[in-house]
C-alpha cells in the first residue's frame, strides 16, 4: 500500500484497467433521484399546472380575452347559492358569482402570495438566523431577542401594524406576512447552525482558509437545507391563509378580486346552507399545499447525496 | 536538521466555564497551561496524553482554530500570535491539520474532488484549469484512484476518508501538519496503513508533523521526539529512543507500562489510583501529585518546572 504512492504507477494502473469513470453532473443525478420519487413528480406536475393556469389567466386578462366560463367578479343576485350543476360546476356564491371561475382566477393571486411571502421570510430569516447562530455572543443575543419580541406579538396584529406603516393593498399584505414569519425561519436556522457548526468539517473549512461567509453558505447551509425546504413548503399554506385573514380585515385582497383564502373567509357564514362555497376553495388550497409539500420532500431527498440514486 | 520551524512559548488557553452577573469569570478551565515546546524542521513531534489533557486544544491553537489566552507562537521566526486576524490567515496555508474523526471531518454535501480542490481554489494556488490535475495527483499520493473524485464521503470507508482528509491537508503544500489522533478512530489493520502513508508523505513532501495521540504505542512508530502532557502541562520531552528506554517522570512510566505487550510475563503494570482530576480545579503543586506513586514532600506545595536533565531530555518533576 505504502509503496503505490508514486503518482505515476497508480495512474498507469488505473489507465490500464480503463476504469476512468466519466464525471456525472450533480444536477443530472439530482434530477434522476427526483424522477424516481413518484410523489415528488406528482407534486411538481401540479405546481407546473397551477403556474400554467395562473399565467394563462393573467395573460388572457391582459389582452382582454375571456377564457373562463364566467366573469369571476360579475355578481348576479338572482343567481346566488346555486348548487353545483352542469352550468356552474362548483355552484355560485352569495353574490351569484361562479365559484369555478373565481377559483381559477384566484390561482394567480394565491400562488403569488404564497411563494412571494415565503421567499421574503425565507431569505431574511435564513440570513439573520445564520449570522446569529454562527457569530454567537452579542450579535446572537441582539438578533434573537428582536425575533423573540416579534414572536411575542400575535402575528396578525403585527401584520396589521406593518400594514399601517406600509399602506393598503395586496403587495403590501404580502410583504407584511413575509416580515411577520421571519422569526420562525430565523429560529430553526439558528438552532441547526449551532449544532452543525461544531462539526469537524466546519473547523476543517476554517483551517484551510475559508472566510466566514463561505463557511456559512458552502459548508453549513447545504447541510441544513432539508429543514429549510420542508419548513418553506409548509410556510406557503400559512401565507395563503394569513393573506385571507388580512383580506377579511379589509387590508389584503380587496373585493371583488378572487383569492382562495378570501373566498374561504367570506363564505364562512354559509357553511351549512352552501358548503360548496367553502369546500372548493378549501380543496384548492389543500391541493396547492400538498403539491408543494410532496415536491419539497422529493427535493430534500434529491439534495442529499446520501439518498441519491446512482 | 535542527532548524526550528515552530516555537511555542508559555502558551495558555483558558476556557471560561461560568461568569458572574458582570460577565467576570468565576470558574475557568485551564486546558493548556504555560506550555513551551519547539518543533524542528522535518521532524515528527509526538504529543501524548490522556483524554482531556489539552493536547487537541494545543493543536487547534496552532492552526488558528482557537486564539491563545496568553503566550507566544513563533513560526519560522515570525511571531504569529502578534499578527492581526487577516495577517494570521495568510499563514493558514503553511500549517494544516488532519482531524481525528474521518466521519465528521468531511462535508457530506461535497464530493471528494471538491473537498480536495477547495483549499487550492480559495488560496488561489493554481489557475482553475490546473486544479483538477492537481486533485488527481493528490488522490494518487494518498492511494486513492482518480475516478473516486466524483464520489461523496459516505461512499468511502473510514481509512479512505482519512486519506481524503490527508489529501486536503496536503493540497496547500503546508510546512507543518498537526495530526490530531489521525488513526484513533480507525481499525487496527487500517491504522498501520495510514501511519505508513503519513510516514511516506513526510519524506515525499518534506513535511513536519505535530503528531497527537493518546497512547505511546502509536507515537513510537512515527515520532522523532515525544512530549508527554498531563492536565494542560508538559511533563516530559525527550527524543523517542531516550523516552522509551529511560522514562523519568512517573506519569510517563505509567503510560509506557500501559502499552499492551504480547508476551505477558514482561514488566509489571503501573496502575494509577483515582481518576484524572478536573482541569477546572486541578490539585495544588504538581498536578500529578494526587495520583503519583512517588509523591513526596514538595509535590503538593509547588509545581515543578521543566528542567533539562540530559541533552534534549526535559522533565518536570521534583525527583530530578
Amino acid at each position: 500500500m505504502a509503496k503505490d504512492n508514486s503518482a505515476n504507477s497508480a495512474e498507469n494502473l488505473i489507465q490500464a484497467a480503463e476504469y476512468v469513470e466519466k464525471p456525472e453532473s450533480q444536477l443530472k443525478e439530482m434530477w434522476e433521484t427526483l424522477k424516481q420519487n413518484k410523489a415528488a413528480v406528482v407534486g411538481l406536475v401540479i405546481i407546473a399546472l397551477l403556474a400554467l393556469i395562473a399565467i394563462t389567466v393573467w395573460i388572457s386578462e391582459l389582452i382582454g380575452i375571456q377564457i373562463l366560463p364566467y366573469d369571476p367578479n360579475y355578481s348576479d343576485m338572482t343567481k346566488s347559492f346555486i348548487w353545483p350543476n352542469a352550468e356552474h360546476w362548483f355552484g355560485t356564491d352569495q353574490l351569484g358569482r361562479d365559484v369555478f371561475s373565481r377559483i381559477i382566477d384566484g390561482t394567480k393571486i394565491s400562488l403569488f402570495v404564497g411563494v412571494t411571502a415565503v421567499a421574503i421570510s425565507l431569505s431574511i430569516g435564513v440570513l439573520l438566523g445564520s449570522i446569529a447562530g454562527y457569530r454567537g455572543g452579542k450579535t446572537d443575543a441582539l438578533i434573537m431577542r428582536t425575533m423573540d419580541v416579534m414572536l411575542a406579538i400575535p402575528s396578525i396584529l403585527l401584520a396589521i401594524a406593518f400594514m399601517a406603516a406600509l399602506g393598503k393593498g395586496l403587495d403590501k399584505a404580502v410583504i407584511a406576512i413575509g416580515l411577520v414569519s421571519i422569526p420562525e425561519y430565523a429560529r430553526i436556522v439558528r438552532g441547526s447552525i449551532l449544532s452543525v457548526k461544531e462539526n469537524d468539517y466546519v473547523q476543517a473549512a476554517r483551517v484551510i482558509g475559508n472566510g466566514d461567509s463561505r463557511i456559512i453558505f458552502k459548508h453549513i447551509l447545504p447541510n441544513i437545507i432539508s429543514l429549510i425546504v420542508v419548513r418553506a413548503t409548509l410556510g406557503i399554506s400559512s401565507a395563503v391563509l394569513d393573506t385571507a385573514a388580512l383580506g377579511f380585515l379589509g387590508l389584503g385582497v380587496q373585493p371583488p378580486f378572487a383569492e382562495w383564502g378570501d373566498m374561504l373567509g367570506r363564505a364562512r357564514g354559509f357553511i351549512f346552507t352552501a358548503p360548496y362555497t367553502l369546500i372548493f376553495p378549501g380543496i384548492a388550497i389543500t391541493i396547492t399545499v400538498l403539491a408543494f409539500n410532496l415536491f419539497g420532500d422529493g427535493l430534500r431527498d434529491a439534495l442529499d447525496p446520501k439518498s441519491r440514486i446512482k | 536538521m535542527n532548524e526550528v520551524l515552530m516555537k511555542v512559548q508559555d502558551l495558555s488557553k483558558y476556557f471560561t466555564i461560568d461568569t458572574d452577573w458582570r460577565g467576570k469569570p468565576v470558574s475557568v478551565l485551564k486546558a493548556v497551561d504555560e506550555v513551551s515546546l519547539t518543533i524542528n524542521k522535518g521532524e515528527a513531534f509526538g504529543l501524548v496524553g490522556e483524554s482531556g489533557c489539552g493536547k487537541t486544544t494545543l493543536g487547534k491553537i496552532l492552526v488558528n482554530l482557537y486564539s491563545p489566552t496568553s503566550g507566544k507562537i513563533f513560526f519560522e521566526g515570525k511571531e504569529l500570535s502578534a499578527l492581526n486576524k487577516k495577517q494570521r490567515r495568510s499563514y493558514c496555508k503553511d500549517i494544516q491539520m488532519i482531524f481525528q474523526d474521518p466521519y465528521a471531518s468531511l462535508n457530506p454535501r461535497m464530493t471528494v474532488g471538491d473537498i480536495i480542490a477547495e483549499p487550492i481554489i480559495i488560496n488561489k494556488l493554481l489557475p482553475m484549469s490546473e486544479v483538477e490535475e492537481r486533485v488527481i495527483f493528490l488522490l494518487n499520493c494518498v492511494g486513492l484512484a482518480r475516478h473516486q473524485r466524483n464520489r461523496f464521503p459516505h461512499e468511502f470507508s473510514g481509512g479512505q476518508r482519512q486519506r481524503v482528509g490527508i489529501a486536503r491537508a496536503l493540497a496547500v503544500e503546508p510546512k507543518l501538519i498537526v495530526c490530531d489522533e489521525p488513526v484513533s478512530a480507525l481499525d487496527v489493520s487500517i491504522q498501520a496503513q495510514v501511519l505508513n502513508l503519513l510516514d511516506d508523505l513526510k519524506e515525499e513532501f518534506k513535511l513536519t508533523y505535530l503528531f497527537i495521540a493518546h497512547g505511546l504505542g502509536v507515537v513510537k512508530h512515527i515520532s522523532d521526539r515525544v512530549g508527554v502532557m498531563y492536565l494542560g502541562k508538559l511533563v516530559e520531552i525527550a527524543p523517542k529512543k531516550e523516552l522509551y528506554a529511560n522514562p523519568l517522570n512517573p506519569y510517563t512510566q505509567a503510560l509506557l507500562s500501559a502499552i499492551p505487550v504480547i508476551n505477558s510475563e514482561k514488566k509489571e503494570r503501573i496502575i494509577l489510583k483515582g481518576d484524572v482530576p478536573s482541569p477546572i480545579n486541578p490539585p495544588a503543586g504538581c498536578r500529578f501529585s494526587s495520583r503519583c506513586f512517588k509523591e513526596f514532600g514538595p509535590c503538593k506545595l509547588n509545581a515543578p518546572k521543566l528542567k533539562e536533565v540530559s541533552p534534549g531530555h526535559w522533565v518536570a518533576c521534583h525527583l530530578f
